[in-house]
């Protein structure tokens, strides 16, 4: 495979500069080397799991024979697919609060300029660089605090305030590319505000709304350690349950999990590729 | 006239602007106001914060701190200069994050480099294959090379098959290195990737021209302008790692503690809300600085070049 990589490289339109690992050259070599070795080492401990996701022996790793026994039992097993139910529940109203009020912050912070707009990109930027166990056990505090039980309604507040910034960032980049005078030529031809809006400022936000959509869905459908912190008995999420089953030992089933999910972020990779080709055409 | 106009425009803002921040404001400045705040409260029979108001919580992070220089030859060579419990911990999380971030960086801009240098079609091909481990549950990818390494596990197995020893593989230091590079390597490779195909090779070739040698053309003309990703990427690799939960568990078997670990265990097992409240409040600045001071040196490598 690497040599094709090289072989039909030689297409590239861009020009090899002279020293930098010219293709062929003996640092080309040790690229694919150790590109090759960087794919394989993140993807073969994936496919191993996935393959013993489909052996019929409970414990160990010798293969036995080739089973569909433990994605049965994930189906059959109320526990998961009630830990799936809440994951999704959560994931969408997680996805729709912060794709909302993500994208209005971002119009703001890029249209207008106002006195408190340094605080506000310096506390937008906060969270991306706080870990994660810090904002779980602050919410875990909070929640305590003014007494909420813990539940679906905690797990949604706080993966809004985690999606939230990022879904900003990505609006925020997209605004800026914004062309500003379509909406003026709509008003200029009579449409008001609320139709320039909904007829000419959302269509051409769209891709970004979509792509922004996906990554606050993956992001949540993603989190264990700050829901680990904010859920309740009963309003597990699919990662919370997962961490309990791998801590208790029991593993075939979770491989059949994890062969799931990952499917999944296939699936989801897929469709935000799709989307970004289209917008480019 | 004017007026109106600006009253007008003032409430759009505030409009726009109220429901994201209300949200931030409640649920994540508040919060983070709360804890610290009780990280200067006392711990009740149970673990949680209830008054008066103290510094113990700090005093016992630092409390026994010794000035007692050794060394030692056992795993490598260790120059102590003072010994302490927390000490240790705080240090032992800077220095794996450290050198775990060091670590993905050598792997991941070789990889981020060959891909940029790709061909369009093949390097879709690439982008697609860091995307979905970068898209994929971080608790997943762990747990399966976690279920590579066991000790009954597909390697171990292998080794008895063909007639060797099985290793020992899991919970050790190097396990957690291996789990955190393993874990954070696309987070590194995607922002490093995106800046580098963004490079203009032919600078290379007119600072070479200029006389500059491959070193100094790198430092002076490549280094500058793809800072943005190896910032990002840093950023991200770091912040994980020394917060990390997941990874010191399954990797470490909790052996190797991290500040991350330890702080969740003030608030589940060996409960006190006040003291892990010290302790986060206190990783929180760490990680703060370490963030400015890596934004402000890379910010003075660009205008170094300007």
């Amino acid at each position: 495979m690497a040599s094709d990589v090289i072989l039909l490289g030689e297409r590239s339109e861009i020009k090899p500069p002279r020293r930098i690992a010219r293709r062929g050259s003996l640092s080309w070599f040790a690229l694919v080397t150790v590109t090759f070795f960087t794919f394989a080492f993140l993807y073969v401990p994936i496919a191993v799991l996935i393959a013993f996701s489909f052996n019929s022996a409970r414990t160990g790793a010798t293969w036995q024979s080739f089973s569909l026994q433990w994605y049965e039992r994930v189906f059959s097993n109320t526990r998961i697919l009630e830990a799936a139910a809440n994951s999704l529940i959560v994931a969408v109203l997680a996805t729709v609060g912060s794709v909302v009020i993500g994208t209005l912050m971002a119009m703001a912070m890029e249209r207008y300029q106002f006195r408190t707009k340094l605080a506000w990109d310096a506390i937008l930027y906060l969270p991306v660089i706080i870990p994660e166990i810090v904002m779980g056990i602050s919410l875990l505090i909070f929640f305590a605090t003014i007494s909420l039980s813990r539940g679906i309604v905690t797990l949604v507040i706080s993966h809004i305030a985690f999606c939230m910034p990022f879904v900003y960032l990505t609006m925020r980049a997209r605004l800026a590319d914004f062309d500003k005078s379509l909406e003026e030529a709509a008003q200029d031809l009579g449409a008001d505000e609320w139709t320039t809006f909904r007829r000419i400022t959302l269509p051409l936000l769209m891709p970004g709304i979509i792509s922004s959509a996906l990554l606050a869905f993956t992001l949540s459908l993603d989190d264990f350690v700050i829901s680990f912190f904010v859920t309740g008995v009963g309003s597990q999420t699919l990662p919370v349950y997962i961490w309990g089953q791998i801590r208790r030992g029991i593993t075939p089933e979770i491989n059949a999990i994890s062969t799931l999910m990952l499917l999944l972020s296939i699936v989801l990779v897929i469709v935000a590729q799709l989307i970004q080709r289209r917008q480019r055409t | 006239m004017l007026q109106v106009l600006r009253e007008r425009r003032a409430l759009r803002i505030a409009g726009l602007m109220a429901p994201g921040g209300a949200w931030l404001f409640l649920f994540f400045l508040i919060p983070l106001l709360i804890m610290a705040g009780i990280s200067f409260l006392s711990r009740d029979r149970l673990g949680f914060p209830t008054f008066p108001l103290t510094l113990q919580n700090y005093w016992e992070i630092v409390r026994d701190i010794r000035f007692a220089p050794s060394i030692s030859l056992e795993g490598g060579l260790t120059i102590r200069l003072l010994e302490g419990l927390y000490l240790e911990l705080f240090w032992r999380s800077i220095w794996l994050s450290l050198l775990s971030t060091l670590v993905t960086l050598a792997i991941a801009f070789p990889v981020a480099l060959f891909m940029a240098r790709l061909p369009p079609r093949y390097r879709t091909l690439a982008l697609f294959l860091v995307m979905i481990p970068f898209w994929t549950n971080f608790l997943v990818r762990t747990y399966a090379l976690q279920f590579m390494l066991r000790s009954n596990g597909p390697i171990n197995t292998l080794l008895r098959t063909i007639g060797l020893e099985p290793i020992d593989l899991l919970f050790t230091p190097a396990a957690v290195m291996l789990g955190l590079v393993y874990g954070n390597l696309p987070f590194m490779i995607l922002p490093l990737y995106t800046s580098l195909e963004k490079f203009d090779w032919t600078m290379i070739e007119a600072a070479n021209d200029l006389g500059a040698d491959a070193l100094r053309a790198f430092h002076r003309v490549m280094l500058p302008l793809i800072s943005p990703g190896l910032l990002a990427g840093s950023i991200l690799t770091f912040v994980p790692a020394i917060g990390s939960y997941i990874t010191v568990e399954l990797m470490g078997g909790g052996r190797t503690n991290m500040i991350g670990y330890a702080i969740a265990q003030q608030f589940s097992a060996s409960a006190n809300w006040p003291f892990g409240s010290a302790m986060s409040l206190l990783m929180m600045i760490i990680v703060t600085f370490a963030a400015v001071l890596y934004f402000r040196s890379g910010r003075g490598e660009y205008r170094n070049v300007i």
